[in-house]
């Protein structure tokens, strides 16, 4: 129906008009089932984001986006550019940062399994996890939320720089179940290697890519 | 297809011989698979003996009810629900609940033969659709193993077997590993999949190895199918054929990797290749008949177990390979029809 | 359906249509990617199923409302504009609702669009039915929809986590069947439905008539 001209037959008129008139009626639906839901949508989003986020950050009461790009690190907001990666600042009731919160994401046993990881700078280690999508089998790969073993992993995960700062000092790896000997290692979950190191490699990817190029900007975190 | 009752006719001759009937056979897998189920229980102990019952009962009763719901004959008499039940239970690890195995019998006859429409009609082997189930179901559960020859295996059961009904199995990690010294609870396939390890040709042939209830002695597997072969109740070609190109494709990979993949007779003694290529891909019901199409569903089975156990994310390709080739078998009739003699074409 | 030289169908059967005679899951066979797809527990599957009596309601009452100034060469493209608006509506209602909803049912709120009860409703009901009685039909199919896909959601869920509307029935030891949150189990227990509900009404009809027959659509 593009751009077709007025034709004289009535029948075409008749349809062009129909579809116009539904089309103009259903346009105006839409937009007001869009502007009605927007701000409850975003309160949503938001609330599922802080529950996040204050999961693997415990203390925080407050969070806000960053981007953190070759330039330093600056709010999101708008499209986000490119070679960025977002992350989370957390901060606690007196306006201390008390965290960084960031996605790792690699290809698991189904899917891609999606995680949401806690970096703390004054230990300059891994301190919490928390699993925002997976498809992994259950009773199998959901362990790497439930496995108490495995979550011991991320209480105090070595992930500092190493001297030059563009990268991290000792990668973080995930080995084969009862043989982690360093604290940047991760004990795979027996019967889910698979799974445990999709949860590795994502945030080794992630780490790597976000940290150098957060460290130097620290306090521009904490100013806020 | 159900079997006459066997009754004794004196006449004067000509005699015509009358033809093997299902029953027979039947009875007479039965009986090879005696040994084996025998060297099980020796081997696990009375959890295995359980396990066994718990199996064959389970297939016997869901056979009945089917049997009352249809309306039709009672076919237990025919053996066919005793074999899919004893090997249903020597293909389960000898730790399986009870509770389980019941369900896994259940959905071996409910799903895998009468829903088909019972005995000759069904396209999957019973048995191991009712392990596909319970594999998927309980994948925790079906690889939890248990050392062979624990002291105790006379007078007790191993801790999960008699699990209640519905129940989570307690771990027995703790358990194997004292009942028998430096215990690792993995399965040959399993260590040489993940550890490197190879277990020594001499373990796999005598069965002193980890694995289900049946699948340990392939010495005793073949010496059982040869008893059937050598009667002629299962066709030599499949076993041959199955086990030939397993080798051959383990042959092949050894060839290209010496260090990444193990020596043919690993790949063809450990886990349940034996088993299976004696006694399920043979199954009647779900193989091809004619001469070449047996012989392509044997080979493809062979490949497809070792790619799965090289490149899959189990350790044990046996199951999936054969309920593969068994939904290709009546494509493979099709395609290898004999020539009809005096016909032109393929198919008269 | 009023059917030329028939007796129209009260209301309440007109109702009764969608849920017991022409039930789109146990009868028609109709929808079921969501169906499988969905159901894993019960809290979806309920939802799924007031989506889709939404989406359906709605965009029924409108096709009944215009049946008669729509020319009849653009029915259907004007049936597929009505039926994506109200999909897109619901998309947006269920997102600022629950989030954790939202998320469960994925793309299957996007691909109610294509579920074929709505098309075929519209279609073959609302556009030869005043709104009311299509209204009725609607509601009646909806809530058929709707039961089916709880009797697959609760069974799967109580199977496959020993849980019904998240809650623990029978208590932590419960051993999870995972192959009914699995596809193999929706197809199972479909199949398990579809036997007792086809020999419910063979023994209703009082006689072993034939199974009722259903062929699996989109």
């Amino acid at each position: 129906m593009n751009g077709a001209p007025a034709v004289v037959a009535t029948s075409s008129r008749a349809m062009v008009a129909t579809l116009a008139l539904v089309a103009t009626l259903c346009g105006i639906l839409i937009v007001s089932a869009y502007q009605g839901t927007l701000s409850a949508v975003t309160a949503n989003k938001r609330v599922a984001l802080e529950r996040a986020v204050f999961k693997v950050v415990p203390g925080a009461v407050s969070v806000k986006e960053f981007v953190a790009g070759p330039a330093g690190i600056a709010p999101a907001g708008g499209v986000p550019a490119k070679d960025t990666v977002k992350f989370y600042a957390a901060y606690d009731a007196a306006g201390a940062l008390k965290g960084i919160a960031a996605e790792g994401s690699a290809s698991g046993y189904a899917d891609v399994v999606r995680v949401l990881y806690a970096w703390d700078p004054a230990r300059q280690a891994i301190t919490g996890l928390g699993v925002i999508a997976m498809r992994e089998t259950p009773g199998i790969g959901d362990k790497i939320y439930t496995d108490a073993a495995f979550l011991a992993n991320f209480e105090a995960l070595d992930a500092r720089l190493d001297a030059s700062g563009t990268a991290l000092a000792n990668p973080i790896r995930v080995v084969k179940h009862g043989s982690k000997r360093n604290p940047w290692e991760i004990d795979a979950i027996s019967g889910a290697t698979v799974t445990s190191k999709a949860v590795g490699r994502g945030i080794n990817d992630s780490a790597q890519r976000l940290l150098p190029r957060l460290a130097p900007n620290l306090d521009q975190l904490r100013g806020n | 297809m159900t079997g006459k009752s066997p009754r004794i006719e004196l006449r004067a001759a000509p005699h015509v011989k009358r033809p093997v009937g299902v029953e027979t056979i039947m009875r007479n897998v039965v009986l090879a698979l005696l040994p084996i189920a025998a060297f099980s229980v020796w081997q696990y102990g009375l959890s295995a003996l359980a396990l066994l019952v718990t199996a064959t009962l389970a297939c016997l009763a869901t056979e009945r009810w089917v049997n009352r719901l249809a309306g039709g004959p009672n076919t237990l008499s025919d053996w066919s629900a005793t074999i899919t039940g004893l090997l249903l239970g020597l293909t389960l690890p000898p730790s399986f609940p009870l509770w389980m195995a019941a369900v896994a019998g259940f959905a071996a006859i409910a799903l895998g033969k009468a829903l088909f429409g019972g005995l000759g009609h069904n396209v999957f082997n019973p048995a191991l659709v009712g392990r596909a189930f319970v594999q998927a179901a309980f994948p925790v559960s079906i690889t939890t193993w248990v050392p062979a020859y624990a002291p105790d295996r006379f007078t007790s059961f191993i801790p999960t077997t008699f699990t209640l009904p519905f129940m989570t199995p307690p771990d027995i990690s703790a358990w194997a590993k004292a009942a028998v010294d430096g215990f690792t609870g993995a399965t040959p396939l399993a260590r040489w999949k993940f550890e490197n390890l190879l277990a020594t040709p001499a373990d796999l042939l005598s069965g002193a190895v980890t694995a289900s209830a049946g699948e340990t002695s392939a010495l005793l597997i073949l010496a059982c199918g040869l008893y059937l072969a050598a009667r002629r109740f299962l066709d030599w070609r499949i076993p041959v054929a199955v086990l030939g190109a397993a080798a051959l494709t383990a042959w092949a990979f050894q060839f290209a990797g010496p260090e990444r993949y193990p020596d043919p007779a690993f790949v063809l003694l450990s886990g349940g290749l034996m088993l299976g290529a004696v006694f399920m891909a043979t199954d009647m019901a779900t193989s091809p008949v004619t001469p070449k199409g047996v012989w392509i569903y044997g080979a493809t089975i062979g490949v497809l177990t070792v790619m799965i156990r090289y490149f899959g994310g189990l350790t044990e390709g046996v199951m999936y390979a054969i309920l593969i080739g068994n939904a290709l078998a009546p494509l493979i009739d099709q395609y290898t029809q004999p020539r009809v003699f005096g016909a032109r074409g393929r198919r008269a | 359906m009023a059917i030329p030289g028939q007796q129209p169908l009260s209301h309440l059967e007109e109702f009764m249509e969608g849920i017991w005679k022409q039930n789109p899951v146990f009868v028609m066979v109709l929808g079921m990617c969501p169906v499988l797809a969905v159901s894993v527990s019960a809290v979806n599957a309920l939802s799924m199923g007031v989506a889709t009596t939404f989406v359906l309601l709605c965009s029924t009452l409108l096709v009944s409302l215009i049946r008669n100034v729509v020319p009849k060469e653009v029915r259907i493209a004007t049936y597929i504009v009505i039926i994506a608006t109200f999909v897109t509506v619901v998309d947006y209602l269920i997102a600022a609702i629950s989030l954790a909803v939202y998320e469960a049912l994925g793309a299957f709120i996007q691909l109610i669009v294509v579920n074929c009860i709505i098309l075929g409703r519209a279609e073959a009901h609302a556009s030869k039915n005043p709104p009311l009685r299509t209204a009725v039909n609607a509601l009646g199919m909806g809530a058929g929809f709707t039961i089916g896909l709880f009797a697959l959601g609760s069974v799967r869920e109580i199977l496959g986590a020993g849980k019904l509307f998240g809650v623990a029935l029978f208590g932590p030891d419960f051993q999870p069947w995972v192959v009914m949150v699995l596809p193999p189990g929706g197809f199972f227990v479909l199949g398990a439905w579809l036997l007792l509900f086809n020999w419910l009404k063979n023994r209703a009809a009082g006689s072993a008539g034939k199974l009722a027959e259903g062929g699996a659509h989109g």
